[in-house]
């Protein structure tokens, strides 16, 4: 009972000195305008993924799925803004359809990335010694293999469901933040207040948990946004080469590849994907960098 | 120096073995087999065919004949390309995909080094933001993106250069730029980000205060110490452009090592997987060791040993 007392007290101050940074990091956040743009940009993608196709299905009567082959490729006219597709089905239902599985497996990859490499990085550089050096070696190792041929076999191992996308995804991209993890826990396990949690009998489980992972939030952050363009690209990458997402369901990657197969004679249907998939990744990465910039000012240059 | 090379690559046969069982194990307890994906094979025929490979022996032995013939630089039989040896598929395509991550490495570096160098000697003005605001650019296009689009205006409107295709150089200029785009920006940010950490040092200052000319400040004094997060930054670098060509030589159609991966993955191709994987893995610790010492080079502070 008493540990637990102490545990919400060391919180409570761990909360005000806390609140301070956010405070700061948020007030950072609002002077950069462009990172502004780009959240808002994101949001309003996030909000016509979600509800557009629905909306599209409702007003005008497209889906993402219907093919009107009589119809075929149309160009972008007031009734279908992107075009049509080979098979006559709407681009711009298709488009969002395909950011929402671009956005949903970015954002579910890097938190189970987040999550495995947080927990990882926190037991290493708790425990250190042996531990730590065995550990890290496997971070090593795994760095030092070819990356997406490991995601490839896993994908074809695993089957291409788009659960098992992101996990495989999430399962091979946790070791940046293992990394930037480690090296906190390294020198907040020396500090004061661990000292203390551990005099009071707190476990092992307890200090990692409750006092140390918290602590390296920030750098989660910071990890967790560069890590979902990264993701959305490999996702996109692996649609791209048919190990993705399987059709009918569209994916920003699979709509590039079919566009890049007929680009000269319909150039909308790649320059649309395209276009939508890189101004995406480029808010993506302006917002990551604001809040990188807004939470760690010393690494803003 | 020689100690120290020999004694980082002892280092690394564990963690070679650790890739090859690990592998090993990936690849072989995957459900299906190389056979299950063709139309239904008579069990006799069938029964030949793993005799032929020696997936009719318990894992174990084929494991340890596997080292075996590792060991004598046999990388065994492709069974989706009966007739070649994993060794040939290899020499014919790594080649091949190792010149274009070089030519994508060379303009990465070409144009990345000037961004950020550029950006930092003219922080905070129109040059810096143009600069970063393209390396962003870059950063965000994906390569299969870019390609098509590059051969979309390069060769199909302006003729200048050929879609797709394998001979001389005109064929990997398009591939290797799409390739090296991306690197190109995270290189030049990280340049830049190196530059601006020693442009206040003293040893700076004491240069501009003798009078030495902002070039050579720029080259010979800050260059060195500047360029050290982008060496480090190499490894994963070239790691993910040999991987990432899987993509580029789709595009281009380049007969590289890459759509053979992908085959050979859906296609259970066990031993074609496994050689890949392995030639990549051992090429990328070779790489990462080089940087390493490198990197050590460069920077007197660090100890290599």
């Amino acid at each position: 009972m008493k540990c637990i007392q102490v545990g919400l007290q060391s919180d409570e101050i761990d909360s005000q000195a806390g609140s301070s940074l956010w405070e700061d990091a948020w007030k950072r956040l609002q002077k950069n305008k462009l990172a502004w743009i780009s959240g808002l940009f994101l949001v309003l993608l996030g909000i016509g993924c979600c509800f557009g196709p629905a909306f599209l299905q409702v007003v005008w009567g497209y889906d993402d799925h219907t093919q009107n082959l009589a119809y075929g490729p149309q160009p972008p006219s007031l009734e279908h803004p992107f075009g049509t597709d080979f098979y006559g089905r709407d681009l711009l239902a298709r488009v969002l359809s395909g950011a929402r599985v671009s956005l949903s497996v970015g954002l579910l990859a890097a938190f189970v990335a987040a999550f495995i490499g947080t927990i990882y990085g926190a037991v290493s550089g708790y425990f250190g010694g042996l531990v730590d050096s065995l550990m890290m070696r496997i971070v090593d190792i795994l760095y030092a293999l070819p990356y997406m041929f490991l995601v490839i076999i896993l994908v074809t191992i695993l089957g291409k469901s788009l659960v098992l996308l992101f996990l495989a995804l999430g399962a091979v991209g946790w070791l940046l933040t293992a990394r930037v993890v480690r090296g906190q826990v390294l020198s907040l396990k020396e500090q004061d207040f661990v000292l203390a949690a551990r005099s009071l009998g707190t476990t092992n489980r307890g200090i990692i948990f409750e006092h140390l992972i918290p602590n390296t939030l920030s750098s989660v952050i910071v990890t967790f946004t560069l890590t979902v363009p990264s993701m959305i690209l490999q996702e996109a990458f692996l649609s791209f080469l048919g190990l993705g997402v399987q059709p009918p369901q569209p994916s920003l990657g699979s709509l590039i590849n079919d566009g890049a197969n007929q680009m000269l004679v319909f150039w909308w249907t790649l320059v649309f994907p395209g276009g939508i998939m890189a101004t995406m990744l480029f808010a993506l990465n302006f917002l990551g960098d604001g809040i990188r910039d807004a939470l760690d000012p010393r690494m803003k240059t | 120096m020689i100690r120290l090379l020999l004694r980082r690559l002892l280092e690394l046969v564990p963690t070679v073995l650790v890739i090859v069982v690990a592998s090993f194990a990936l690849v072989r307890l995957a459900p299906g087999s190389p056979f299950s994906s063709e139309k239904e094979i008579p069990a006799e025929i069938r029964q030949k065919l793993e005799a032929k490979y020696g997936f009719d022996k318990p894992l174990p032995e084929q494991f340890i004949r596997y080292i075996g013939n590792l060991l004598k630089g046999d990388l065994g039989l492709s069974t989706k390309y009966p007739q070649r040896t994993v060794n040939e598929i290899i020499a014919n395509g790594f080649p091949v995909s190792l010149t274009l991550a070089a030519v994508a490495l060379l303009w990465s570096l070409l144009v990345g080094i000037t961004a950020g160098i550029i950006g930092a000697i003219r922080q905070n003005t129109v040059w810096d933001y143009t600069a970063m605001t393209a390396a962003l650019v870059g950063i965000s296009v994906p390569s299969f993106v870019l390609g098509p689009l590059l051969v979309l205006v390069v060769s199909l409107r302006l003729h200048m250069l050929p879609p797709a295709g394998w001979g001389d150089w005109h064929h990997v200029i398009l591939p290797g730029l799409t390739l090296g785009t991306i690197y190109a920006g995270s290189i030049a940010r990280l340049m830049r980000g190196g530059m601006l950490d020693v442009v206040r040092s003293d040893f700076i200052r004491t240069a501009r205060a003798k009078g030495v000319t902002e070039w050579v400040i720029v080259w010979r004094h800050m260059f060195p110490t500047a360029i050290l997060p982008v060496v480090s930054y190499l490894g994963p670098a070239i790691a993910s452009m040999l991987t990432g060509s899987v993509v580029v030589e789709k595009i281009f159609n380049v007969p590289g090592i890459g759509p053979y991966f992908v085959d050979a993955a859906f296609n259970r191709d066990y031993f074609l997987v496994m050689g890949i994987v392995l030639l990549y893995a051992f090429f990328l610790l070779l790489l990462n060791l080089v940087v390493d010492v490198l990197y050590g080079f460069l920077d007197p502070r660090v100890d290599v040993s």
